[in-house]
This record gives C-alpha cells, structure tokens and sequence, in this order.
C-alpha cells in the first residue's frame, strides 16, 4: 500500500525532535520475549525441583519419558513446524539412534559418551537416503516417503541378526562420564540422588539447554528464517535466492539427528528396545503433539508433547479411547483452531503488542476509505 | 515360475483395486487421502458385519453370496468415503496442503482405532471362503478363490474404464483433474464430481477388503496401514494420478513382490517394496505411465 509507506517513511525520515523524547523503556516484563524467557526459565527451574517435591520412582519415570516427548516433539517441529515438511516415520530416526547406541554399548564395548558422534553420523546418513531423493518433489511425496521409510527401520530391525530380532536388544548401560558411572548415584550435601533421577536431570539439561534454548536460536536464525520462507512459499522464497533444497534437506537432518539423540537416551531409560517400540503410533503421536501444540511454537509444542505423553496417565479410564480421540482432535484441530493451542505469534493478553496488533487490523479495515480519499484526483 | 507369476498377479489386483482410489482422488483434489487404506479396512469389516449377522450366508452358495457382501460394503465404505471428504476435506480445500495432509492422518487414526474400540485388538475370522477344485495353469495351480477374485477385480476396473472414459461424469472428473477452476467455468458442479470420485474410490477400496478378507481369512484393524502403503507405492509405479497407470502399477508392484519373496525371503517383502518406492521416487518420479510432475508444492 503506497500510502502507509509514504506515512511511516516520512516519519522516520523527519524525526521531530528525537533527541529530546528518547522512546519510553521497554519495561521487561511487559516485552513479548522478555515474558516468554522468564517463564521459560520459570518452568525450567519448575522441572529441576520436582525431585525434591516427590521423589517417587513412577513420577521420576513418567517425567523422564514425557521429557523425551518433548526432546521428540521440539526435533519434528523443526520439519514440520519451521520447514513445512510433513515427516510420518519420525520415529525411525528415534530408532536407528537407539539401534545404534544399543549395539554399539552392547555389542561391541562402547560407551554412551563414545556413541553419540557414531549416532549423529549414522541419522546424517539416513537422512541424507530419506529426504535426497524426495525432497525434489512435492511435499506429499515426502509424508509417504517416510512413513515407508518407517516400516522399513521397524522391519530391519525386527530381521537382522545383530538388531536382537523381535525381542530387541537388552541390557543397554547408562552413561558414564571419565570413570563415573550414572547409576552409580552421587551424594550432594548429603542428599543422595539415584541413578534415576539422575537421568532424569541429565534429560532435562539436554532438552532445556540444547532443545529449547539452541532450537529456538536457531528459528531465529538465517536459516530459521529460510526455513520459514520456504515452508510459506517456495518460490517466492527461490525467487529470493534461498537455495530451498538445501534449505529441506537441513532441516530435515537436523531433525534427524536430534531424534537419534533422543532415542539414544530413550535407550538408556529403557535399558531394553525391541521393534515393537518404534511402530508408526509413535510417529503419529509426535506428530499430535506438534499440531495440538501449535506448529512453529516452542512452548505449544512442549505443551502439546507432555499432554500426548501424559494423558494416558490421567486418563487411565479412558485409555482406550484416547487414540480415538487424538485423531478426532487432530482433524478438529487443523479445521477450526491450525494454529494449535500456542500458536507461534501468540502474544500476552497484557502485551503492548496486542494492542498494536488490533491498532494494525482496525487500520486494515479502514484503509481502502483512505487509500481513496488519499488518492489524487 | 509359472506359479510366481500368477501369485503375482493376484496380489498385484487387489493392490491395484485400492491404487486406483488413492490415484483418482490425487488426480482430481491433488491430495494423499492416508485415509484410504483404512477405508479398505472399513469395507472389509462391514462385510464382516453382514456375515455375522446372517451366519447362513457364509455356508450358502458362495459366489452370489460373496457378490451380494461385496456390493453391500462397496456402497457402505463408498459413502463412508464421501462423509469423509465433506466433513474433514472440503472445509480445507483452500488451506495450506500440510493442512489437509495432517487431516488425513487424523482421519485415518480416527478410523483405525475407532475399528479397534468396536471390534477390539485381535484378529477376526472371516466367516466366508471360497472354495473350489484349483484350476491347472501351465505348470501352477490357481485356487478357484484366486480366479473368482482375480476376474471380480478385473471387471470392477473395466467397468471403472469405461464409466471415466465413456460417460458425461467421468469427463467432468478428468476435466476437473486438468483444471478445476476452469471446469467450474464450463459448468461443472466440481463438489459434487468430487464427493463421486471419492465414492468411487472408496468402494473400490472397499471391495478389495472384502475379497481381502474372503481370501486370507481374518481381518485385523491394522490392515489397512500396510496395504495403503503399497497402493500408494503402486500408484507411484503406475504414475499418480493416472488410471491404468494404476492397474499397471499395481499389476508391476504385485509381480515384483512375488519375485523378490522368492529372491530375499518373506520376512523381507515389506521392506523389498518400499525399497522399489524410494528407487521409483528417485529415478522416475513420473512412474511408467505418468507424463508431467512440472507443478511443485
């Protein structure tokens, strides 16, 4: 719209008299991101207390394993919510990470610290097989893809010899640290923490520091960016001189890796995997998580992972329904509410940018009146 | 040898019955229906339906009966198929392509567990087999089961042929498939050739459960998922969007699969044809049959 163009341009260009109005400071609180960071941090520190609220091992254990939802939910998001690529055999990566690491501890003497760059090479890989000849084509073609892509994991896995078969792969250890076993326990200030709970905060670490922290950095970024305007318009963002398939295919492999990781902890919490583990239920249940929580949305998306993983849970009566009930959700979801419960430009009820929000749209309305009366005769 | 072949061919039909549902439905609104393979599982359960609750049927003369089951569940499954396009695709026929792509998925979980609710986990017998001295073929056998259904499959296609080739609606559908928005020009009611082309679809998916059911015996909830991957994978071969791209598609997928059971092992068959999916998708994204895949998402 020329018009508004002409209006905002004249005002920066003749400020009145900047330097005797300095803008008002922002009050932190108020500030979108400020608020986000601090409640970010809020419930992280939420998370690092719980053990010295109830210590119980069920608790500690259903903690742990919706943190690796979460760890899951925030690794799909980068393809779906930031890249625009619907994945439906995520959870293959989830399980070539556990392979993987399970062999490699099992078998041949590995430890889980010595692992982790064998688990992020092999995922690059599998990525690289996946999305290379795909991502090409139209998206569609990816969604089935993958979902192939996830019945194939689960198959090899369930005939190879060296994959433990049907009954999968045992005995898995935790991760030890120069010496220091995690199982072990350790004694701070004479509070005793178990292996468990170790675990538990080790988890938390990794998805608080890298998933939370280092993912939404990252959707900041140039290439978050990228992401974004390839998953908005493809050839707009071309036409721009984004290189749209070098764009997928990071996104892709980034989701990959961050998926092998979390199965590789998931190893270590089950200390046994087996192909039953990896069926396209999971795949479909992440998925959930990202789309009720809100694509695109760090906090939706964490949202979204701890009620997918822990309503059955709450909802024990209704455990049988509950998949009936993801999928009812899911439609509804993408018809009446697709942004999610959080939807990633959510702001603040309280927020100054609300307010500037609903100032724009009102402006939107009002503006074909002007533009004409504004035009000349 | 001779016996590969057949079995491959056999295979290869009820994969291109389903195939042609997801081809038709890609051809027309461009979109993955993921739901499909469930709705072949819907068909074979209300044929499951029918034969519980007249347990005379399944013991009676067969072949009537099994045409009486099949056409029950193809128009059951055929506006199961159409309810779905209304209430979950045509709200977001302008929405972003993941936006409906998701909604398939929830479609399809929604069909697969609600199946589960009512029917429960386990596998159920199919009350009706068709039974018969098999026929010599060469040096190979065909089980009369096999040629019922093998010559069941082949005339619903040729029927499907000639309605897409032959009748006023099926050029409102291929011209829809060229250009919506133009069709809508010309006078085409595009909703309601859509709600046809999914009930199409969907009865053929439908049918291909019954004779599904019919032939291996037991139907499980689950069903669908595999065999909505390989139609897909079919549909591919064929050339998406293309009629007898489908038939041949699925034709190829059949006999390959027959082949590589014999090459790799059983265990390994899943896993041989989602291979030749991924190969297929590399090398000739357009498949045998397809023209042009100029459009990008």
């Amino acid at each position: 719209m020329p018009l508004v163009l002409k209006e905002s341009s004249s005002e920066l260009l003749v400020p009145p008299n900047r330097h005797q109005m300095p803008p008002p400071a922002p009050f932190r609180w108020r500030s979108e991101k400020g608020a986000l960071n601090v409640l970010g941090i809020a419930v992280f520190i939420l998370a690092l207390a719980v053990p010295f609220i109830t210590a119980s091992p069920y608790v500690i254990s259903i903690l742990t394993a919706g943190l690796i939802y979460v760890m899951l939910a925030l690794g799909l998001n980068v393809v779906v919510g930031y890249a625009g690529l619907l994945d439906l055999g995520y959870v293959a990566f989830f399980a070539v990470g556990a392979y993987t690491s399970g062999i490699l501890t099992t078998t041949f003497g590995f430890s889980m610290l010595e692992a982790v760059p064998v688990t992020i090479l092999v995922c690059i890989v599998a990525g690289i097989i996946i999305g290379g000849p795909t991502l090409r084509l139209r998206s569609d073609y990816l969604a089935i893809v993958t979902l192939g892509f996830g019945e194939i994991i689960r198959l090899t896995a369930r005939n190879l010899e060296i994959t433990g078969g049907a009954t999968g792969i045992s005995g898995i250890p935790s991760w030890s640290f120069f010496g220091w076993d995690m199982a072990d326990g350790l004694v701070i200030a004479g509070i005793e923490f178990n292996g468990k709970i170790l675990l538990y905060y080790f988890v938390a670490l990794v998805v608080g520091l890298v998933g939370v922290g280092g993912i939404s950095r990252l959707s900041r970024g140039k290439m978050g960016r990228a992401w974004k305007a390839v998953r908005d318009d493809e050839d707009a963002a071309e036409a721009m001189g984004i290189n749209t398939y070098f764009t997928k295919i990071t996104a892709y492999i980034i989701g990959a890796v961050w998926a092998g990781l979390a199965g590789q902890l998931m190893g270590t919490y089950l200390s046994a995997i087996s192909p039953t583990s990896f069926t396209f239920l999971y795949s479909a249940l992440i998925l959930m998580a990202v789309v009720l929580g809100g694509m695109g949305s760090t906090p939706g998306v964490i949202i979204g992972a701890l009620f997918v993983s822990l309503a059955p849970e709450f909802l024990r009566e209704f455990a049988e329904w509950r998949y009936v009930l993801f999928g009812v959700l899911l439609v509804v979801t993408m018809i009446f509410r697709p942004q999610g419960i959080w939807p990633a430009n959510a702001v603040f009820p309280w927020s100054p940018a609300l307010a500037a929000r609903r100032a724009r749209r009102a402006k939107a309305t009002e503006a074909p009146e002007d533009s004409a009366a504004g035009r000349p005769a | 040898m001779t016996q590969i072949i057949l079995n491959g061919l056999f295979v290869g039909s009820f994969y291109a019955l389903v195939a042609l549902g997801y081809s038709m439905v890609y051809g027309v609104i461009k979109l993955l229906n993921f739901a499909h393979g469930d709705i072949y599982m819907l068909g074979a359960f209300v044929g499951l339906v029918i034969l519980t609750a007249f347990p005379g049927l399944g013991a009676g003369a067969t072949i009537p009966v099994l045409m009486l089951v099949l056409l029950i569940s193809m128009l059951a499954s055929g506006f199961v198929g159409v309810g779905i396009e209304r209430v979950a695709y045509r709200p977001l026929r302008s929405a972003p392509r993941l936006a409906v792509l998701i909604t398939a998925v929830g479609m399809s979980f929604t069909l697969e567990y609600g199946i589960r609710q009512i029917f429960g986990p386990s596998p159920q017998a199919y009350p009706l087999r068709v039974t018969g001295d098999p026929l010599p073929v060469f040096d190979a056998q065909l089980s009369s089961a096999q040629l019922v259904l093998m010559v069941v499959a082949a005339l619903l296609m040729a029927g499907l042929g000639l309605y897409v080739d032959r009748t006023r609606e099926g050029r409102a559908m291929r011209a829809i498939a060229l250009d919506q928005r133009a069709s809508t020009l010309m006078g085409i009611d595009v909703n309601r050739t859509i709600s046809r082309v999914f009930f199409i679809g969907s009865a053929l998916a439908g049918a291909g459960g019954v004779m599904a059911g019919a032939f291996y015996g037991s139907v499980d909830f689950l069903m669908g998922f595999t065999i909505g991957l390989k139609a897909f994978t079919a549909a591919v071969i064929g050339g998406i969007g293309s009629l007898y791209g489908a038939m041949i598609g699925g034709l190829i997928l059949g006999l390959l699969e027959s082949f590589g059971t014999t090459w790799v092992g059983g265990e390994w068959r899943d896993v041989f044809s989602f291979a030749c999916l991924i190969l297929f998708l590399t090398f000739r994204p357009t498949g045998v049959l397809g023209t042009r895949v100029v459009e990008r998402m």
